[in-house]
């Protein structure tokens, strides 16, 4: 069932294309990684802003309003090249460690995220500075830093145990 | 090109080299920390151009977000090149002899010189200079990866 539906996926014009069009696939992949040199970056912005080891004096409210449109946007266009990228080897890409470890990583710090937007985070329109920002802040904003680290890290992996140019 | 040709021989045969090709985790460990730094670099530049185009963080002066943000394009740019080195000590041809690779350090020349530039005060081009190395920055992720595709040596 999960075979067929990966094969029909893969068999799809655009994933055919995607997979044969030799100049297509390089394209798609230099979006994903600006898109996501921009997710991770923006996101660090907010978790060094949590740990307390960046724009100290300013509040997290007013850093994660200037951030979180960047990151959304760039997220995006993450997720669409990486699923032409999928699509393309779907079968491949699906029983691949570390691909599974990265889709894996990327939900843990959807959770995280969610997390601070529904308990952590509550009262979070008084953290004006580093010094009023609570130690629980510290911890989501450590744990999504080392996360994303986790999802690159993951993404280089399997450019390393898929047969493609590195 | 005969010494580019000597020298890559040369560099791929020394034993730091050598141990960058066999030891296997070592080169997308490197690679993982480059793509961390660029990261850090295009966002940064990123945020001090909007705020120079106008376009956000306008809560802020431009000097309030470059001295916020301009640290973090700067501290990271010996970790890039160092991460940069490695990868090169590991395979010289495939970056020195790619015209892409050389392409990408005209690109990082102009990005570093187009972000200090458009930090002079008052500077009319300031925003032409914003536009410009963040289509460099830009450029210099897409060289990095064609690195890959495009024949070196």
């Amino acid at each position: 069932m999960q075979g067929a539906v990966l094969q029909a996926l893969q068999d799809t014009s655009i994933a055919t294309a995607v997979r044969e069009n030799g100049a297509l696939f390089p394209w798609i992949e230099c979006v994903h990684v600006l898109a996501l040199a921009l997710v991770v970056g923006s996101i660090s912005i907010v978790d060094l802003r949590l740990m307390g080891l960046a724009s100290r004096d300013r509040s997290v409210a007013a850093t994660t309003a200037a951030v979180l449109p960047i990151t959304w946007c760039a997220f995006a266009l993450a997720a669409l090249t990486g699923g032409l990228m999928f699509a393309s080897n779907a079968i491949t890409y699906a029983h691949n460690g570390y691909f599974q470890a990265k889709l894996a990583l990327i939900g843990l710090a959807g959770l995280n995220m969610g997390a601070f937007h529904l308990v952590v985070g509550r009262g979070s329109q008084a953290w004006r500075t580093a010094a009023e920002t609570p130690r629980r802040a510290r911890i989501v904003g450590a744990l999504s830093l080392a996360l994303w680290i986790g999802v690159v890290a993951c993404g280089r992996w399997i450019g390393f145990t898929i047969n493609a140019p590195t | 090109m005969h010494a580019l040709d000597s020298f890559c021989t040369w560099l791929e045969a020394t034993s730091v080299s050598r141990t960058l090709q066999t030891v296997e985790w070592i080169i997308p460990a490197v690679q993982t920390v480059h793509i961390l730094a660029v990261a850090s670099v295009v966002t940064s530049a990123l945020m001090v151009d909007l705020r120079l185009l106008g376009l956000g963080l306008r809560d802020q002066s431009v000097q309030a977000v470059a001295r916020r943000y301009l640290p973090f394009v700067w501290w990271p740019l010996p970790v890039l090149l160092a991460s940069g080195a490695t990868l090169i000590v590991a395979e010289p041809a495939r970056a020195l002899e790619n015209p892409v690779f050389w392409l990408k350090m005209g690109l990082l020349a102009a990005a570093i010189v187009g972000t200090l530039a458009s930090q002079r005060p008052l500077r009319r081009s300031a925003r032409l200079l914003a536009v410009l190395s963040l289509a460099a920055w830009v450029g210099i992720v897409f060289a990095g990866r064609w690195i890959a595709y495009v024949q070196g040596g």
